[in-house]
């Protein structure tokens, strides 16, 4: 069995023109991830410039509104570029610096992981290239001027469904024609080893701040932990510094799109099965002969139809828990949370907002609960006024 | 010793890569066919993913018109079922590793065995990854395919020494197509093959024009070509297998 592995799944499926480079990645990362002064450039990149470490607010009215367990925020959207993507790109970014890259490119769903690049080249001095699905580049219009005006080539993908999907694979597909200059920011925890492993290290910082803010304001570790899932990399931030504490719930929100009953899903653990793709094995929304589905989820940051092999592994070993949150649902919590905190969050994060509205009420006041606020909203103001049937003209 | 080295018996075998149902399964046994009638020493035959991620946009083109036409799996096993009834050269499979995973690998290798086909190509399966497939391939008789990249350099010992049907020679970066130019230093490349096995290697990759097929088999054992003979199929249609029989008749005289 090659490197890499969670359980079954994970591993490097990928062609062998990029085995060097993920072998030569992994020797950079292994060798400078406790590099004392890799480690305090990092902390200094994540502090002084992404804003870290990132709040977790009490949402007193939304704990009395629901009347049950007490809840808190963890407000990555409060960091610089407005999602928690910044965490993992500063990390890669600083790498392939290290490592001597100059250009670095990403594919990106939403926009969040492409800002968050496009951001870390223009602060480095480095070259971007984002790959985004056409689809995608129309959702979030704002976004692809984002990534432009901070010096980023935002390259529209118009094979296969044109969203995030088609941007993987176009930039692995970019990747095997340039690798000596190149670091590909993967923007998940997925793809080959050792990338589903150095995300999930950069991210793990969300709850290593929940773990000791909670203790600070609680005196005890949250019963709950959620936060949604597309690729899974805030939700394995939020959970990996509590997975060996089986007293805390981990509980991963999938886009369930207008329903799993449907063709139009994107809950890969819901309505999936194990397969390989983009690098690894885990879960996939595919048909019965392999092809891999097309998806669907009014967020495009969720609209994947795979999830990370770490993700896939504490489903099978029963120690996370993940459910399907539909478009109407994290559309009611998206609008729940603006009016009841004054928070308007990505419509991703409200995925995981609209499953804790469902939680809470079942628990006792005793008992705590962390949502991660993945990211900020505004990306998404006019694509869900759309949902409710009113044009916004940006 | 496979069948697969019958391809390499009669001077530098000309290798001849066809996405199976596109535009359907009569063309694609029409097109193997032509190009056997014509000299081609082994066929490849991909059975489509959608989402082909080693593919340039020719290939990825014929993925996307072949599944769009229904093609599945089990199909492409009864074309491959009619081609042997009169094809006796060496037929490979290239597919992706999820296609053959998700039909079980066992099961998918088992239908292989029984239909007559000699080897399988899987490019999102490295050296790392290969023994999950090898013990299948084993047990039904099937090569399993290797790749040499030119971004190799010290595996290509590693990966010669358990090579097996023939090598792969991947002729330049990036995806496959056609390409005006190959630059990559591939007599190096195949020295080095040749230091470590006795395994015949194929140069693939951007090769479509007779010239460069001389040049490429003065290197190496055999010449892939796929996206040149894809692109016949994109413009012809159900017209193309002739002019594919006349194209592999050219590259084939080209290279002897």
């Amino acid at each position: 069995m090659s490197r890499g592995r969670f359980g079954a799944h994970g591993g490097q499926y990928i062609p062998e023109t990029l085995m060097n480079a993920v072998i030569e990645l992994e020797k950079a990362y292994d060798a400078l991830k406790n590099d004392p002064q890799f480690v305090s450039e990092l902390s200094e990149l994540l502090n002084e410039y992404a804003g870290r470490p990132s709040r977790l607010y009490h949402a007193e009215k939304m704990t009395r509104d629901l009347g049950g367990a007490k809840i808190y925020l963890k407000r990555e959207d409060l960091n610089h570029t407005g999602a928690h993507k910044i965490n993992n790109v500063l990390g890669q970014a600083l790498l392939a610096k290290k490592m001597g890259k100059t250009r670095l490119i990403a594919e990106t769903g939403a926009g969040q992981h492409g800002v968050a690049t496009a951001t870390a080249a223009a602060l480095m001095g480095m070259k971007c290239v984002v790959f985004m699905g056409e689809e995608d580049t129309i959702r979030q219009a704002l976004n692809v001027y984002r990534m432009r005006l901070l010096g980023a080539e935002v390259v529209p993908v118009r094979t296969g469904t044109a969203t995030l999907k088609d941007a993987v694979s176009e930039a692995m597909r970019e990747w095997t024609s340039r690798i000596s200059d190149t670091h590909y920011c993967l923007g998940s925890v997925m793809g080959p080893h050792p990338f589903p492993t150095i995300v999930r290290d950069f991210q793990a910082v969300i709850s290593r701040e929940i773990r000791t803010q909670i203790l600070e304001k609680e005196g005890k570790l949250p019963d709950a932990v959620i936060a949604c899932v597309g690729g899974g990399s805030n939700a394995i931030g939020s959970f990996y510094h509590f997975i060996q504490d089986p007293g805390v719930r981990l509980i991963g929100c999938e886009a369930a799109g207008r329903g799993v009953d449907t063709f139009e899903t994107a809950a890969t653990i819901a309505t999936g099965r194990p397969g390989i793709f983009h690098g690894m094995k885990s879960y996939f929304c595919q048909d019965k002969y392999g092809q891999i589905a097309p998806v669907y989820s009014i967020s495009a940051g969720l609209d994947y139809p795979g999830v990370g092999p770490e993700h896939a592994y504490l489903h099978d070993i029963g120690r996370a828990e993940y459910v399907p949150v539909t478009d109407e649902q994290a559309v009611c919590a998206f609008e729940y949370l603006a009016r009841t905190e004054g928070i308007i969050p990505a419509i991703e994060s409200a995925h995981a907002v609209a499953y804790a509205m469902e939680l809470a009420p079942k628990m006792s006041r005793e008992q705590v609960i962390v949502i991660t606020i993945s990211g900020r909203g505004d990306k998404d103001c006019a694509a869900i006024a759309r949902y409710r049937g009113e044009d916004l003209h940006e | 010793m496979s069948r697969i080295s019958t391809a390499f018996e009669k001077g530098k075998a000309f290798i001849a890569f066809i996405t199976c149902g596109d535009p359907d399964t009569e063309t694609t046994a029409a097109a193997v066919r032509a190009a056997v009638r014509n000299g081609a020493d082994l066929i490849e035959l991909g059975i489509p993913f959608s989402d082909p991620t080693a593919e340039g946009p020719v290939i990825q083109g014929a993925n996307l018109r072949a599944l769009q036409g229904g093609i599945t799996t089990d199909r492409i096993f009864d074309l491959v079922r009619d081609l042997r009834r009169d094809i006796t050269i060496p037929l490979v499979f290239m597919t992706y590793a999820n296609v053959v995973y998700s039909y079980g690998t066992e099961a998918f290798l088992a239908a292989s065995e029984e239909i007559g086909i000699d080897g399988l190509i899987l490019p999102d399966v490295p050296f790392e990854e290969k023994d999950e497939f090898l013990s299948a391939c084993r047990r039904h008789g099937v090569d399993l395919i290797s790749f040499i990249a030119p971004t190799s350099e010290q595996r290509i010992s590693m990966i010669s020494k358990e090579a097996e049907g023939f090598l792969y020679i991947v002729s330049s970066l990036g995806v496959t197509g056609t390409r005006s130019e190959i630059t990559t230093d591939l007599s190096s490349m195949v020295r080095l093959v040749r230091e470590a096995t006795d395994v015949p290697c194929a140069i693939g990759f951007g090769i479509s024009t007779p010239e460069q097929a001389a040049k490429m088999a003065s290197i190496a054992d055999g010449v892939i070509v796929g996206s040149a003979i894809i692109k016949l199929l994109e413009k012809y249609g159900k017209d193309a297998p002739d002019v594919i029989g006349r194209y592999v008749r050219s590259m084939k005289e080209a290279i002897r």
